[in-house]
Order: C-alpha cells, then structure tokens, then sequence
C-alpha cells in the first residue's frame, strides 16, 4: 500500500483521536455521574434537568451535536464579548468543541448506565454508613462510588467503544484527528479507497485494542469477587 | 444574542423535505439491513467454523469501524477502481450518493441487527425446538414456525433501539452532499447564516421523528405479543 509520505501524517491523527477520545470521556464520566445523581434525587427540578438533559442529546444526531455546540458557543462566546463592547468573534477550538460535543453525548448515555448501578448497591449499605456517623458526601465518596465503578463498567466499556468511532465526526469541524487527515491524503493522491481503507483498519485496530484494555480493567475491578459460574 | 424564530419558520418546508429524505433513508435501511441480517445472524450461530467465519468477519469490521469511514469508503472509495468506474450496471449506482448512503446504511446496521438476531436466537428455550422435533417438524418448518417467530418477538426491543440509532447515523449522510435533514440544514446556513437557529430546528425535528418511532414500536410490540398479554 503506497501511502504517498502520508504515513506518519496518519500516525500523528491517531494520535489526536486518541487524545479526544480521551479528553471528551473525562467530561462525558464527570457529566454521566452528575446526571444519574440529579435524576435518582428526591428534588423534582433536579429530576426535569437530568431527563431533559438525557431525553434531548439521546434523541439528536451526534453530528448535530458537533455542529450545535461548534456553532453555538461561538455565537454564545461572540455574544458575551459583546456586552463587554468588543465587537470581535470569538470561537472555540475544534478541539475543545469536540471535547465537549462528544462528552455531552457520552455523559446523556453514561447517566443511565450509572444511574442503573446506583440501583444495585443496597440501601443497607448507605444506612449502615449512615449509621456509623458518615456524612452524605463522604457515603458517596467512600462506599457507593467505589461499588458503582465495578457494576457500571461493562456498559461505560461499549460507551467508550462508540465514543471511539464517533470522534470521525470531529473532522467535520477541522480538527485533524485520523479522519481528517486521511482526506487530506485523499485530497493530494486521489486515491481514497487506499486511505479510507487505512483509516478503518486503524479504527478497527484501535477498537481491538480498547477491547483488550477493558476486559483487564473489568478483570481487575472484579479482583475482590467470586466469578459467577454457570 | 438574539434568536430569531421568523428565519425557522420561513425555512421550515425545506427542513421538511429533508426530514422526509432523512425518514426514507431510515426505513429502507431498517428493512435491507434486516433482510441482511437474517443469513449473517443465522450464519454467526452455526456450529461450523467454515459457516461462521464470513459473518463473523463482516460484524467484526462493520462494528469496529465509524459509519462515517464506511459512507466515504463506498461514495468516493469505490471509485478509485476502473473495473467500477467503467461497469454499466454499478456506476450508476454507486455514484449516486443516495444508494451510496443506503447501501452503507444497511450494511452497517445489518452487523447490528445479526448480533441481536443471534442473541434472540439463542434466548428461545431448548425444550421448545425439542417440541417441535418431538411432534416431527423438519428443520426448516422449525426455523419459519417456531424460531423465526419467537426470534422476532424477542429481538423487536433492541432492533427498535437500532433504528433510532440509524435514524441518528443517517445525519451523516449529509457528508456525503446528500440534503437529508442535516445535510438541509447546512444549506439553509449557508444562505442564511443562522446556524443555531436552524440546527436547532433541526434537532427539533429528529426528536419529533425519534418519539413518533419509538410509538410505533410500542405498538408493534403490544401486537405481537397479544396471545401472551395477561399470562403472568
């Protein structure tokens, strides 16, 4: 396969998926735990603002997302400077966007997943804590969160995976991420079977990887349990 | 920062459009990538290395890959080829990026719909397929009455998840020049430029079609499992 050079160009937007990829899922987890927080509250307005949050960016295109927020905190950013009577125009980088866009869909999906595990830690538990004098935080901190990060996992795991693949997206903004800088390469050799294919198959190499790394991670999390055996 | 409502409203027939466009894509995609998907899930469940390895191949990169990356393979990959470029019959098509986008489209979510397939498949208890052995069912009477059937009964929840997830894949064939309802969107932009106002709009619109889907989904499944509604 005759890159025409572009090889190590390819190398370097691996390297800023990755780095998206890893960027936008330290937002989404952060987001995802205070969604499944607010929607499991006793406070009905907290409740509405978790599955506004949730029903919303499920139900809309990730593409969509991408461009709402690239688009959208321009006009919010531009608009902010203007009351300080600038008149320049302000935006934020692909990068930060795209952080942001993919987190907000990572964190609407990863609500669910955590709100699920929060299901499955007993009620004993945060009594019995409640009970030796714990306050509500350090419950949280202290049993609940460590519990919900071995249940909640498997399903953060296939989140993680679609994440991955939709960082693709990100090139439609300008970020040179893997994507973009295979049609860059397409643009110089006309030849886009050759670097799509080449794309994919770093895709797919990278899924394999992730894979691999999440089966250790769930290993390792589940070091204190008994496997269940059928 | 202003918003400026009259702007959807003088473009909402063309956002229209395109969501028919966007609607078209996703049911016609939902029905090949189901009528794919039958071999591929049949195939991924057999007991034969030889059987499986096709479909196990097929799912690995459909699902490995972005759709985005497949959409550009097939639209402007393709073309990279003489043989294809000079065939009477698929040029035509596949310089169309509306077949382009469904042929994608369905082949993506086929990957998808096997994988469910196969789980559905495997969900229907021994003893049913014994029953139908017992009584002296062939194979393939008992693959059209009794897996088949219960297959569909049981997959029909995550295969309605699927087709929402198509219904949010299919923005991307706005990549590829298609004017779905993301792609109308964009052009609209470029007239106007207003574009909060107009992905808004838009993203209106897809929650719209997403809620009418799931309905229909309900409903399908309330039908379907009638003759089982009050066994509890």
């Amino acid at each position: 396969m005759d890159l025409h050079g572009f090889g190590p160009q390819l190398i370097a937007g691996t390297w800023m998926t990755l780095r998206l990829a890893f960027s936008a899922v330290s937002v989404g987890l952060a987001l995802g735990l205070l969604g499944a927080v607010a929607k499991s509250s006793k406070h009905l307005a907290l409740r509405l603002v978790g599955e506004g949050y949730t029903t919303i960016v499920r139900g809309v295109p990730e593409l969509l997302v991408v461009l709402i927020v690239y688009f959208g905190s321009a006009k919010f950013l531009t608009g902010i400077a203007a009351l300080f009577g600038s008149d320049e125009y302000f935006e934020l980088d692909p990068f930060a966007a795209g952080t942001l866009a993919l987190g907000l869909t990572f964190g609407a999906y990863a609500t669910e997943v955590f709100r699920g595990a929060l299901l499955t830690i007993p009620k004993g538990q945060t009594e019995a804590a409640q009970s030796l004098g714990l306050g509500r935080w350090h419950c949280f901190w202290r049993i609940v969160l460590p519990q919900l990060w071995r249940v909640a996992l498997p399903g953060l795991g296939n989140l993680f995976m679609v994440l991955l693949k939709d960082t693709a997206l990100i090139s439609v903004v300008g970020l040179d991420e893997l994507m973009r800088k295979a049609q860059i390469g397409v643009g110089f050799s006309k030849e886009p079977f050759t670097f799509y294919g080449c794309a994919a198959l770093i895709y797919l190499a990278l899924t394999v990887v992730t894979g691999g790394g999440l089966m250790a991670l769930e290993h390792r999390a589940n070091r204190g349990y008994r496997r269940a055996r059928s | 920062m202003s918003f400026d409502f009259s702007v959807i409203f003088d473009n909402f027939p063309k956002l229209l459009l395109g969501a028919w466009l966007t609607v078209k894509l996703v049911v016609f995609s939902g029905v090949g990538g189901l009528i794919l998907a039958f071999p591929l899930g049949i195939g991924r469940s057999s007991a034969k290395l030889w059987v499986r390895a096709f479909p196990w191949t097929y799912i690995f990169f459909f699902r490995g890959t972005p759709l985005m990356v497949q959409m550009f393979l097939v639209y402007y990959g393709l073309s990279q080829f003489e043989v294809i470029r000079h065939n009477e019959i698929l040029w035509p098509i596949l310089r169309d990026p509306y077949w382009c986008a469904l042929i994608t489209m369905s082949m993506h979510t086929a990957a998808y719909i096997a994988e469910i397939l196969r789980g559905a498949i495997q969900a229907i208890p021994r003893g049913e397929i014994e029953a139908a052995i017992s009584v002296g069912m062939s194979p393939g009477l008992i693959l059209r009455r009794i897996l088949i059937p219960r297959a569909v009964r049981i997959g029909l929840p995550a295969y309605s998840n699927e087709v929402i997830l198509m219904l949010k894949g299919s923005a991307l064939a706005s990549t590829i020049t298609l004017l779905e309802l993301t792609g109308m969107a964009r052009t609209i932009i470029a007239k106007t430029y207003m574009p909060v106002e107009i992905f808004l709009a838009a993203g209106f619109c897809y929650l719209v079609i997403s809620f009418l889907m799931v309905r229909a989904f309900r409903f399908a499944e309330h039908r379907l499992n009638r003759h089982i509604r009050d066994a509890r």
